[in-house]
């Protein structure tokens, strides 16, 4: 899956997700090297053929949870037995119980925004980011593989238009990223 | 690819959609010049919207003596009101979290909307901390900042400090969700357009391909955010009714109250979710994918939540006479029979009795009676905030400082207002937003689209014996 800045592709389009994956099974049997898949909705049974790992966007999240936590639990305890202490109803300066609802809010919105704001950039996504699009029909009811073509002799380039056409794609077409 | 389609569940999306027909009926209301029910609607909400504005800057102008409020009554419609819209804010990240965790199919049909709802009433509710203050310009004491009373910081001890926390955290969380959710959505939307449209929804869709690892990427934040999204959401209206909880005034003082305004925020929230799917649905022409399932799923959720409601008035009830503490006793006597007597009466007809019609199947799949019994249940949550806070405080320790409220037409003007930007703001989303999320709706289409699951219904009968198992392969 790699993201160089001019890339030649072929690619295929497919009418159902059943085909989709039959096709990519029949591309690992033949060892060819799928770019990338694309489709209009999550596919499920499709990362484990692909090879993709499980994300580690929820470790991330752990951890800018975990700064959450520390920085609101840590901030309070400081205003209320360093900074200025102030006794509320006769209560201890370090009344821990009650920094409990902002530490949990905190904690969660750290967690989110430093989950969101990850997830956009390692996807490379973002405001004002052009898609490259293969197929405006992806998005709707069309499902995608694509291999990288630079550098194919003839030979590879016809083993790629027999497999689209063995696996039944209903189109193939060539674009440059 | 096997989908496990259900054997006693009803089909979600009627009518044989095909993924292209999905992505035709969803996205054609963004691309059509606007009805002229939506043109009527928006004139509406945006006229009350420019009153509330109006009444708001009146109010800040004027000063808080501007509304009814007096030394015994101190919260009156604007509390009232606050609540309320946050309850009502609570349940779309209910669809969208819990339901996701629960792997409930039918929230693909109704999260988008519901979390857009969730989203515009938060924005109504956190009005009126802002404007109750009355000195607008230093709300900045609100916030932990090191401010112009010297290095003084705000109480983090106090209830009010949280629910500022909780506010602005779950407002957050529910943006965020709700956008990545849309991105997808809007790359449909984007695909489909031309010229300007395709502009704009290129920069809305933030460069969206669909490519198999943005879509794993996308899967496990949605499921994460919906895990932190759950609890949040159960703490925001605990945090509120902390509020008043953890006061001493009876009435208030009262340990059931989180649950209890939890199960009436979700009560309530879903009540306007009904409000708004049966307009829109009728309107958007999108009654093959909220189906009346979908709304007799919702129903089971309003009697639910409202019967636990109900057993909370109850309890509260029975704790005041069984304390034998006397001034929780006249706090509930007071509440039921006192100079607000009226109010409790429509908290309870609406709330709790209403709502029982609901065990009825009949009831619970008639548009409607849900139409009108979401309206009921809008007014009766309405009326339990202004129960549990004006008569409250009407009543306090000296008969001497005892006061009525109603309210100036300043009060209801913003009261309005939130009503008209709350429908100003869903009436563009409707216009520019998928309002049924398609990417998601096409990931149950095998599982729960009328044609598979007939398709499967029948096989099952032929075969009952042959083939037990529910799993079924399509190609």
């Amino acid at each position: 899956m790699s993201s160089s800045s001019a890339k030649e592709v072929l690619f295929g389009l497919y009418d159902d997700e059943t085909q989709l994956l039959d096709a990519v099974r029949a591309a690992n049997a033949q060892h060819l090297e799928i770019d990338n898949v694309y489709t209009p909705f999550p596919v499920h049974g499709l990362d484990p053929l692909l090879g993709l790992e499980e994300s580690r966007l929820h470790i991330a999240g752990f951890f800018y949870g975990l700064t959450g936590t520390s920085l609101a639990f840590g901030f309070m305890t400081w205003v209320f037995t360093r900074d200025w202490p102030i006794i509320f109803g006769g209560k201890p300066y370090f009344s821990a119980p009650s920094f409990i609802p902002i530490t949990f809010e905190l904690t969660v919105l750290f967690a989110c925004i430093g989950m969101v704001v990850t997830f956009y950039t390692v996807c490379g996504m973002g405001p004002g980011v052009k898609a490259k699009t293969l197929d405006d029909r992806i998005t709707d009811d069309k499902f995608c593989i694509a291999f990288a073509t630079s550098g194919l002799s003839n030979d590879d380039l016809g083993k790629l238009s027999n497999f689209f056409t063995e696996t039944g794609a209903s189109e193939t077409n060539t674009k440059t990223l | 690819m096997s989908a496990v389609i259900s054997p006693t569940r009803d089909p979600l999306i009627n009518g044989s959609k095909t993924y292209h027909q999905i992505t035709e009926d969803i996205c054609s209301p963004t691309e059509q010049a606007p009805s002229k029910t939506w043109i009527i609607g928006f004139i509406v909400s945006s006229s009350l919207l420019a009153f509330g504005v109006f009444s708001i800057l009146w109010t800040i102008y004027f000063g808080i003596g501007t509304w009814n409020l007096n030394r015994t009554i101190g919260w009156g419609w604007d509390i009232t009101n606050f609540v309320w819209w946050v309850g009502i804010g609570h349940a779309g990240t209910l669809i969208s979290a819990i339901l996701l965790l629960f792997r409930q199919k039918w929230r693909t049909g109704v999260n988008r909307a519901a979390e857009a709802m969730t989203i515009f009433a938060v924005i109504c509710a956190a009005l009126f901390p802002g404007i109750h203050v009355g000195r607008i310009w230093v709300i900045f004491y609100f916030f932990p900042l090191p401010n112009t009373r010297g290095p003084l910081w705000v109480n983090f001890n106090s209830p009010l400090l949280w629910d500022l926390f909780a506010i602005s955290t779950y407002f957050t969380v529910s943006l965020l969700f709700w956008y990545t959710g849309l991105v997808p959505d809007f790359a449909t939307v984007r695909d489909r357009a031309k010229g300007f449209r395709k502009k704009l929804y290129s920069f809305l869709s933030f460069g969206w391909t669909g490519a198999a690892k943005h879509w794993q990427r996308w899967e496990s934040l949605s499921l994460v955010l919906a895990g932190l999204a759950t609890p949040l959401v159960l703490s925001v209206h605990t945090i509120v009714s902390f509020d008043f909880a953890t006061s001493i005034i009876p009435g208030w003082h009262t340990t059931i109250f989180p649950p209890y305004f939890v199960a009436g925020a979700i009560f309530s929230g879903f009540a306007m979710v009904q409000t708004l799917m049966i307009v829109t649905r009728k309107a958007l022409k999108l009654e093959d994918y909220i189906t009346i399932n979908h709304i007799e799923s919702m129903n089971k959720v309003i009697l639910f939540t409202g019967t636990m409601v109900g057993v909370a008035y109850l309890t509260e009830l029975f704790i005041a006479w069984y304390s034998g503490y006397v001034y929780e006793q006249f706090a509930f006597m007071n509440r039921a029979m006192g100079i607000y007597w009226w109010a409790y009466v429509g908290m309870m007809a609406c709330n709790v009795i209403s709502p029982q019609l609901f065990w009825v199947k009949k009831f619970r799949r008639s548009i409607m009676v849900t139409f009108i019994m979401s309206i009921f249940v809008n007014i009766g949550m309405w009326f339990e905030r202004f129960v549990i806070i004006a008569t409250t405080l009407a009543r306090d320790y000296l008969p001497s400082s005892w006061s009525y409220y109603d309210p100036t037409w300043v009060e209801i003007g913003i009261f309005l207002g939130t009503l008209g930007i709350f429908f100003t703001f869903y009436l563009i989303f409707a216009r520019i937003a998928p309002v049924v999320a398609i990417a998601e709706v096409k990931s149950i289409l095998k599982a729960a689209g009328d044609q598979y699951v007939e398709g499967h219904k029948e096989e099952a009968k032929k075969g009952a014996d042959l083939n037990p198992s529910h799993e079924v392969h399509h190609h």
